[in-house]
């Protein structure tokens, strides 16, 4: 950035110049600590510069120091509006790494619970959405929805908004009694929620004339920047890597992948929507039967045992021990790899290397919103300030996954 | 301020004693009103949105306003290093003068015998009442120029153009809007249109001026909406763009005054609209010639209905829309409003020929 701001028009001595706007780190715009400078000409956006790393909280080398189960407790504060879909991404890559199978049960659960933790984020990145276009309303009726949601993720883990949920090899407890009616019931009754919050924008002019056109980007530029997610399935791309390369038994399910052809604003809130049904089509069809047996894949002596036979039965003891002690616990060959999962925002990949003790040699997370948001600029360029905030909202960064 | 077409009164002590009545009830109510306006809305905006809302202050939380208020009083009141202090200073107090001022033009009820003389509701009683309306309104947008301005603050000084541009482009489809009534009424003096409004079509449609001149109606109360700067055409503030427009730096009583001005004007606006287009004071099946101090609070009473209905649907607007982008709200303001106003004029005047 040169440091005489340019001169834009001007005729003899009477010229205007460009102005710098900062936007964030603290403003009620940015969801997060985000700092954008913009260089605006009147209300219109000359050029953005997006600054990260105000909640730079050192994950991937804190990964560094811990054993492949602690770091679940981290991966909850990536997209902690996901936290169950960082759970189950993390668990998987590194179940790769080792080679393990986890159970039938556990699969489902995990698809049932990667679902609804999807859901809680479009809705709440609808909302979001809505709110900082001015309806404050709908925030609030998609933020009472993910208290609901909120509820569920509580009965079965134990927190609301940190879930660490998954162990390796499985998950850290099996769902309450009460989980398959708790999920119908909200499968029953939300689409209700969705075709109320469509009821309010879909034909709502201002909210069109605010969203359509806005922050469009082609679907070159969409893939040659690597955007996932709804962000590329709005430019007309029909990339799900839950369709791609299935995991967890995906391909098993039928849904559809949402697509929006001209890759604005409004058609990211479009497969948003979209992406809202698909979810609950799968949930119910993850309902339908989900298989009896243990959550945890035990024979592989990765996942702890449950306290009842840790007090009962001495090789669960010893294998606790083996398990819990300092000095002790698995040690995954040496060797690398790769792992992606969809997560709401796009692809949450986790790439792992290993030299074969227990902590990670090296992790890296692939994050959506860090991807995403370098094609901020480009969307906004040459639209106005009321613009930017749309599109912010639209790519819907999360800071703690974008800065890690 | 002349006293226009109302009987001649010769400095009669009780008269006079009654007109400040009029004027400190007037002010006591558009004081009082504001107050009651922020817990309308908080409460209504929480059954909108799910919520509970205040309701631990007094009954039903209506003390909660008062509350708010004591807090904001004993609030550090910050200047800004670089602000222009003088007109920093005087801005919340230009906001907040013509909002309430404003007040003083409208005709709350019917006329009142009170000792053998006729006492007529209204503080300023000249013919130019909507004159007057026009300039107070006019008036309040240096409020916000100078704060955003004073302020020496990007957000602030965004807010405050944006503010300014918004209220003079809508002040005239509202003056415009305004000529469409005058016409039909043919008259500028707010009691001659409440009179034209009276009386019914086929005994029982009221001859508000809404249906004589819908087009107008909507065009005002669209502009009443920017004038007020509410939602959707709450561009001025902003919160998700602006931080707070053009009071961002305010804190404080100063920031008091500017949300008191706010519901102040939201208040005028709607007596203003209700003057103009819904009959004021009168309402269908009404004696002629009446002048009973009952029946005049009974028209006081029916005004304030019909201007409680429309604020709360200023109110449910403001929170199920989104608001506009700059561009769009000049387009609209502009391309669509004025040439509207425009044709409606000729449409009225034709039709008057006719």
């Amino acid at each position: 950035m040169s440091a005489a701001t340019p001169v834009v028009a001007g005729k003899g001595t009477l010229g205007t110049r460009t102005m710098k706007l900062n936007i964030g780190p603290q403003h009620p715009a940015t969801h997060g600590t985000l700092h954008l400078e913009c260089e605006v000409d009147g209300e219109v956006i000359v050029d953005v510069i997006p600054h990260i790393g105000f909640l730079h909280t050192g994950f991937e080398k804190l990964a560094e120091y811990r054993s492949y189960n602690q770091f679940i407790t981290l991966s909850d504060r990536l997209n902690y509006m996901s936290s169950l879909n960082n759970n189950i991404g993390f668990a998987m890559a590194v179940e790769e790494l080792l080679g393990i199978e986890i159970t039938p049960r556990c699969r489902v659960l995990r698809v049932i619970m990667a679902e609804l933790g999807r859901i809680g984020d479009h809705a709440l990145s609808i909302g979001l959405q809505a709110m900082d276009l001015g309806a404050f309303s709908i925030m609030l009726w998609t933020f009472v929805e993910r208290e609901k949601l909120y509820d569920i993720f509580e009965a079965v883990t134990g927190g609301r908004l940190t879930t660490s949920w998954t162990r390796i090899g499985g998950l850290s407890r099996d769902v309450p009694d009460d989980f398959v009616p708790a999920v119908k019931k909200f499968v029953d009754y939300f689409p209700g929620v969705v075709d109320e919050i469509e009821k309010m924008l879909n034909r709502n002019r201002i909210f069109l004339k605010r969203t359509i056109g806005v922050g469009a980007l082609s679907k070159q530029d969409a893939i040659s920047h690597g955007l996932t997610g709804p962000l590329l399935r709005a430019c007309g791309v029909a990339y799900d890597i839950r369709r791609a390369n299935p995991y967890l038994g995906y391909e098993k399910y039928d849904f559809d992948v949402p697509t929006a052809p001209d890759g604005d604003v409004y058609s990211r809130y479009k497969v948003r929507i979209a992406e809202l049904r698909q979810s609950l089509r799968i949930l119910e069809q993850a309902m339908e039967n989900i298989p009896s047996g243990p959550v945890t894949a035990l024979d592989t002596k990765f996942a702890l045992p449950d306290k009842f036979s840790i007090y009962n039965d001495m090789e669960a003891l010893i294998h606790h021990f083996k398990l819990i002690m300092h000095g002790h616990g698995f040690k995954p060959q040496a060797g690398e790899i790769y792992s992606s999962t969809e997560g709401p925002n796009g692809e949450l990949g986790w790439f792992i290397v290993s030299d074969g003790t227990r902590n990670p040699y090296r992790l890296r997370c692939r994050p959506p919103s860090f991807i995403n948001y370098t094609a901020m600029p480009k969307m906004v360029r040459g639209q106005m300030i009321s613009d930017l905030v749309a599109v912010m909202s639209s790519i819907n960064v999360i800071a703690g996954e974008l800065d890690r | 301020m002349g006293r226009g077409n109302r009987p001649v009164v010769k400095g009669d002590k009780a008269i006079r004693f009654w007109d400040i009545a009029v004027v400190i009830g007037v002010f006591a109510v558009v004081m009082q009103i504001v107050p009651l306006l922020v817990w309308a809305e908080r409460r209504i905006s929480a059954l909108i949105q799910d919520r509970v809302g205040p309701n631990r202050v007094g009954p039903f939380g209506l003390f909660q306003p008062l509350a708010d208020a004591i807090k904001l009083l004993f609030k550090e009141d910050v200047i800004p290093d670089g602000a222009d202090r003088f007109l920093f200073v005087l801005a919340p107090a230009l906001a907040f003068f013509p909002a309430a001022m404003t007040a003083t033009v409208i005709p709350f009820g019917a006329p009142m015998l009170i000792g053998g003389e006729m006492l007529q509701l209204q503080v300023c009683r000249g013919n130019v009442g909507m004159m007057l309306f026009m300039a107070l309104t006019g008036l309040s947008v240096y409020g916000i120029a100078f704060g955003g301005w004073a302020s020496n603050n990007k957000y602030a000084m965004l807010g405050s153009l944006r503010a300014s541009a918004q209220v003079l482009s809508y002040e005239i489809a509202m003056g415009i809007a305004l000529v469409s009534v005058f016409m039909t009424s043919q008259s500028v003096d707010l009691n001659t249109i409440v009179a034209d409004q009276t009386g019914t079509w086929m005994g029982f449609v009221p001859k508000w001026n809404v249906l004589k001149q819908p087009l107008a109606f909507v065009i005002f109360f669209i502009a009443a909406f920017a004038e007020t700067n509410r939602l959707p055409f709450d561009l001025a503030e902003c919160e998700a763009e602006l931080v707070g427009g053009y009071h961002t730096e305010y804190s404080s009583m100063k920031f008091s005054l500017f949300f008191l001005a706010e519901y102040a004007a939201m208040f005028s606006s709607c007596c203003m609209i209700t003057t103009l287009f819904l009959g004021g004071w009168s309402f269908p099946g009404m004696p002629a010639g009446e002048t009973g101090k009952l029946f005049s609070l009974l028209t006081v009473a029916v005004f304030f209905t019909k201007v409680a209905v429309l604020l709360f649907f200023f109110i449910v607007v403001r929170w199920t829309l989104p608001r506009f982008r700059f561009d769009q709200l000049m387009h609209l303001g502009w391309k669509t409003l004025i040439p509207l106003g425009l044709a409606n004029i000729a449409a009225t005047g034709v039709a008057a020929q006719l």
